[in-house]
Parts: C-alpha cells; sequence; structure tokens
C-alpha cells in the first residue's frame, strides 16, 4: 500500500528533523533514495523547487515526492505524514508538557540529537559537493569545471554581497543567483 | 459568531503566512512576530519567544510547531487545526500545480539548464545552513565530538553505500549526551560526599 508508505515514511522524517527544513535533508534524501523514488540529481531539483516556491520547505518537498510517487493522492498523505508528529508533539507541550522542557535531562539529549543533525547536514553537504562538483571517469577524478564555476561564483558573491551590504545574501536570491548561472554558463560551454 | 469570526481571522492570516514566506520556518517566524504580536495583539512578546525556542527544540517542522503552538493560544484544538492546515495548504496547491506541469516542463533544455544551476545553489545552501546551525549552537566538548562523528559516519556510509539509516545516528547523538549528562552527575554527588 503506497499511501501508507508515504505517510509512514515521512511521519518518520517529520520525527526526526530538528531545526526547520535542511536538517530534514539528509534523512529525507536516504528514505527517497533507499524507496527507489527519485534519482540523485533528482533529489536536489526537488528540493531547489521546494526551496524557492512560497511556505514551509518541508511541505513542498512533501507534496513533490507525494505526487511524483502517487499523484494527487500520494501528496496528500506525504504532507499528512509530515505535519502529524509536528502537530502531536506541540498539542502534548501545551496541553500537559511544557515543564518537560524546561528539564536538564531533556534538554541534554535534545541536544544531543541537534549535535547529530548538525554533523548529519555538513556530511551530507560535502557528499554532494563531492558528487556534484567531480566526476569519476576510468577510476580517475575528474573536475566538473561547469559545476565548479557556478558553486565557485555563488560563493564569491555571497561574500561580496556581505562585504558590501553588511548581511548575508538571502537564500532566495542566492537560488535565483544559481538559476541564471546555470542558464549562463550551462548555455554557453 | 465572535469566535467563528476570531476563527476565520486565524485561518487567513495563517494562509497569507504560508503563501508569503519564502524558504521555510525561520524566515515564517518574523512574519509571525508581526502578525501575531503587533498586529493581532493575541500572544505577548514573551509567549513568542517561548514558541521560539520550543519550535526550533522540538522535533518536526518549525512552520507546523509554531502554527499548532499559536493556534491553540487562540482558540484551544479547533484554532490549533485551522492554523495549521492553513499554513500548510497553500504550499501544497502551489506544488501540486508545479508538479502536474514539471514532468513535460523538465524536458525543455533551457528548463534543465536553470534546474542545474539551482541544484548547485541549494548544495550551498545546505552547507550554509550547516554552519548557521553549529554558530548558533551551545558547544562543548561531547557535542562537538558528537558533530564530527556524525560528520564522518554520513561520508562513510554514503561512499561505502551501506544501508545503516541516520535515525540511528540520531539516537546514539542523544544516547551519548544521556550518558555523560548521568556521569557528570554521579561525579557531582561523589564530591558532595
Amino acid at each position: 500500500m503506497i499511501y501508507l508508505t508515504l505517510f509512514y515514511t515521512f511521519f518518520i522524517v517529520g520525527l526526526f528533523t530538528f531545526g526547520g527544513g535542511y536538517a530534514m535533508i539528509p534523512l529525507l534524501e536516504e528514505k527517497v533514495l533507499s524507496n527507489n523514488w527519485l534519482l540523485e540529481d533528482e533529489f536536489l531539483k526537488m528540493v531547489a523547487i521546494s526551496e524557492s516556491t512560497p511556505g514551509p520547505v518541508a511541505i513542498n518537498m512533501a507534496t513533490f515526492v507525494g505526487y511524483k510517487v502517487s499523484g494527487v493522492l500520494g501528496s496528500f498523505f506525504a504532507t499528512l505524514g509530515v505535519i502529524l508528529p509536528s502537530f502531536i508533539i506541540i498539542l502534548l507541550i501545551v496541553t500537559l508538557l511544557r515543564k518537560l522542557l524546561d528539564k536538564p535531562v531533556v534538554k541534554n539529549i535534545l541536544s544531543g540529537f541537534q549535535a547529530v543533525v548538525i554533523g548529519l547536514i555538513f556530511g551530507t553537504a560535502v557528499w554532494f559537493i563531492y558528487k556534484n562538483l567531480f566526476s569519476i571517469t576510468n577510476s580517475q577524478l575528474a573536475i566538473e569545471w561547469t559545476s565548479v564555476i557556478i558553486f565557485g561564483s555563488i560563493s564569491l558573491l555571497t561574500i561580496l554581497y556581505k562585504l558590501i551590504f553588511k548581511k548575508k545574501m538571502s537564500p532566495y536570491l542566492i537560488i535565483v543567483l544559481g538559476g541564471v548561472l546555470g542558464l549562463i554558463v550551462f548555455s554557453v560551454l | 459568531m465572535n469566535r467563528f469570526r476570531q476563527a476565520l481571522t486565524l485561518f487567513f492570516d495563517y494562509f497569507k503566512i504560508g503563501l508569503f514566506t519564502f524558504g521555510g520556518g525561520y524566515a515564517m517566524l518574523s512574519l509571525i512576530e508581526k502578525t501575531f504580536v503587533e498586529k493581532r495583539k493575541l500572544i505577548t512578546e514573551e509567549e513568542f519567544l517561548d514558541i521560539t525556542t520550543i519550535a526550533e527544540s522540538t522535533p518536526g517542522v518549525i512552520a507546523i510547531n509554531s502554527a499548532t503552538y499559536i493556534g491553540y493560544k487562540a482558540l484551544g484544538f479547533i484554532g490549533s487545526l485551522l492554523s495549521t492546515v492553513a499554513v500548510s495548504l497553500p504550499s501544497f496547491l502551489i506544488i501540486l500545480l508545479i508538479s502536474i506541469f514539471y514532468e513535460s516542463f523538465s524536458e525543455i533544455a533551457v528548463i534543465q539548464h536553470i534546474l542545474k544551476g539551482l541544484s548547485i545553489a541549494i548544495i550551498f545552501l545546505i552547507f550554509r545552513a550547516g554552519l548557521n546551525l553549529f554558530k548558533i549552537e551551545k558547544k562543548n566538548v561531547i557535542t562537538l565530538i558528537i558533530t564530527s562523528l556524525a560528520f564522518i559516519s554520513v561520508l562513510i556510509i554514503k561512499y561505502f553505500r551501506l544501508s545503516f539509516s541516520t535515525i540511528y545516528i540520531i539516537l546514539i547523538g542523544g544516547f551519548i549526551t544521556l550518558l555523560s549528562y548521568l556521569i557528570r552527575l554521579l561525579i557531582e554527588r561523589r564530591k558532595k560526599k
């Protein structure tokens, strides 16, 4: 029953997300790839679309994957799955368990979860850099120059932006930048 | 009637927040503050800070966490249900619309180039998100060790295509901090004796 699998998978992903949309990416990638719902490059495009459209990124990703797997009903069950853990946990906290969060034991465990998630995000980012900026042909590591140029330009421009405007470039602007650079670099080279 | 109107206002406020925030939960928090603290005076500034802390430290989607919380404060269970549905609905409808056209659009060469560029921007953003979370984290020896171990295990798992779920890594991390907390507690008690 694919709807149940979608619901259950996204429920687990929602339950183990600590700290917003990006924190979800390592686990979501694992689940989506192991279920053969998307290929690795499709996954990144899905994240890109979810980030560049309005609304909570988690909902966007769930709807997108759900639709890809089994249409409108699929997206409904995936979205329901990702929402439900948050909904239940917060209801429990506001009604009964508010004091629980201030307990040192709970704080410690939560900080442990958070520490793992930070490591997972870094690891996933480095893995994506390795997979997308390099390629292996005849067991020889080669550099994908087009991707390196785009990645390098984005890094450079965000640093310049911060120096000039004294604030971070918004994620939305970075995504637009990626799109424009992709259009230019891949069309020319 | 008054309650009905309140429910309607809550629903549309959250629908608007869902429709007009780009970049997820963190970006949403400032709009939530403007709407519910300043405009509607539904919650106080302290309550808002409390919501922020809870939304960040509990598992789940930050946008949903805060919607459930504020909805509950405003109108009880019905309120939390309404605001959760309202904040999710715009995303759901927009992505559904995009998904329907995605397959045919994504085959156009120009679109493929843009999407490839977007993917690279996303890799950059994932890396930056890791940096940001690392910066705001309350660091100590234990959490630093856990973060590095998690980092290395992801790369090992991916490189050797092992089937070891990241869920286990998360649980192990929680277990290690719990253990170190209990050990510290024991040592302190010994000292007191």
